[in-house]
């Protein structure tokens, strides 16, 4: 089943970062092998060393971009980012990262809100990454993201869903669609974030920072596609006891 | 103000960069990409040039490029995509 913003279709539910990669070379590789349909990528001074640069591979994959405000510490700095990025890259799709401190990278609430605002107000497609906030969250979407993205755990720690609680809250009020944005560490989280009822799954570090890289992107897209079949799929309810799945009738007894 | 002891300097990418003369934003942004580029800020080549670029904090359109001219003082920034999450 695929999803779509603005009108674009997407089947891949998994959104792959282009962040932590060694070499373009392992990052192709991994892009490819998780099946990604949509990539984001950071905004920096233009350096003639790079000149083979990330968007002429991702051009040539015809991977989509979502360029982000990465770094920014600000409204006013992510709102010049993702200007830079539309005139750029030509879209108006961003991530809205506005981050409170360095050792966390945790959204800062007040700034990202008030950026979230003037973006949208500009015409943006804003993919708001917020805490794990259910009241943030709605007030995003009350001011007019067209996704909203809370954190599992912080960026690049692979902690996990620290509080799934929050993430199926923040799901089940939300109209737009939910992506899991950073924390994830590993398959089982991805999935949880789709049985949690997550739209997509955002993820960069733990594929690209694997050992085995395209193992990994495999196991991200396999991990995504069952969570998200299982949340359909209407699970059995939690029970404090056991309920034998074979019949007591017709036992042989010893005498 | 310039003179012809002090060529126009400007900020590029945080670095003090001397312009050689009266230069737009598109001659800039052709020298520092090494790509040739059509008025309309476009590459001559077909291609894209994923490039944008900001004078004092504003982002200049790629229409409005060829003509903008740079002048002393001004802080610039030419910026890409990178990899990033």
């Amino acid at each position: 089943m695929s999803w779509t913003i603005d009108d674009v279709e997407m089947s891949s539910r998994l959104v792959m970062g282009t962040g932590g990669a060694s070499s373009l070379s392992i990052l192709e590789d991994a892009l490819v092998a998780s099946g990604t349909e949509l990539t984001t990528v950071a905004m920096r001074r233009f350096d003639a060393e790079s000149r083979d640069s990330v968007f002429t591979m991702l051009q040539r994959l015809g991977i989509r971009v979502l360029p982000n405000t990465a770094g920014c510490y600000t409204a006013r700095d992510a709102v010049l980012t993702a200007r830079l990025a539309r005139e750029a890259l030509e879209t108006n799709w961003v991530k809205l990262e506005v981050i409170a401190d360095e050792d966390t990278l945790l959204p800062d609430p007040i700034e990202l809100f008030s950026a979230a605002e003037e973006l949208v107000l500009d015409g943006f497609t804003v993919f708001a990454y917020t805490n794990d906030d259910p009241a943030l969250a709605k007030r995003l979407e009350d001011a007019g993201v067209a996704v909203v993205m809370p954190a599992g755990a912080p960026i690049g720690s692979g902690l996990g869903i620290l509080n799934p609680h929050n993430i199926e809250t923040i799901v089940s009020r939300a109209q737009v669609p939910v992506i899991l944005d950073a924390g994830v560490g590993t398959a089982s989280d991805a999935a949880l974030a789709m049985e949690l009822g997550c739209t997509a799954v955002l993820l960069a570090s733990a594929v690209t920072r694997a050992h085995d890289a395209h193992a990994m992107a495999r196991a991200m897209a396999l991990a995504v596609e069952a969570g998200q079949l299982a949340a359909g799929a209407g699970r059995i309810p939690k029970r404090p006891l056991a309920v034998a799945s074979s019949p007591f009738a017709g036992m042989v007894t010893a005498q | 103000m310039t003179d012809r002891e002090h060529p126009p300097t400007i900020v590029l990418n945080g670095e003090h960069h001397e312009l050689p003369g009266a230069t737009s934003a598109l001659d800039l942004i052709a020298d520092v990409t090494g790509r040739e580029l059509q008025t309309d800020g476009t590459p001559a080549d077909g291609g894209r040039l994923g490039i944008a670029l900001a004078v004092d904090g504003e982002v200049i359109r790629r229409g409005a490029w060829s003509g903008f001219a740079l002048a002393d003082g001004h802080t610039v920034d030419i910026v890409t995509a990178v990899q990033g999450g």
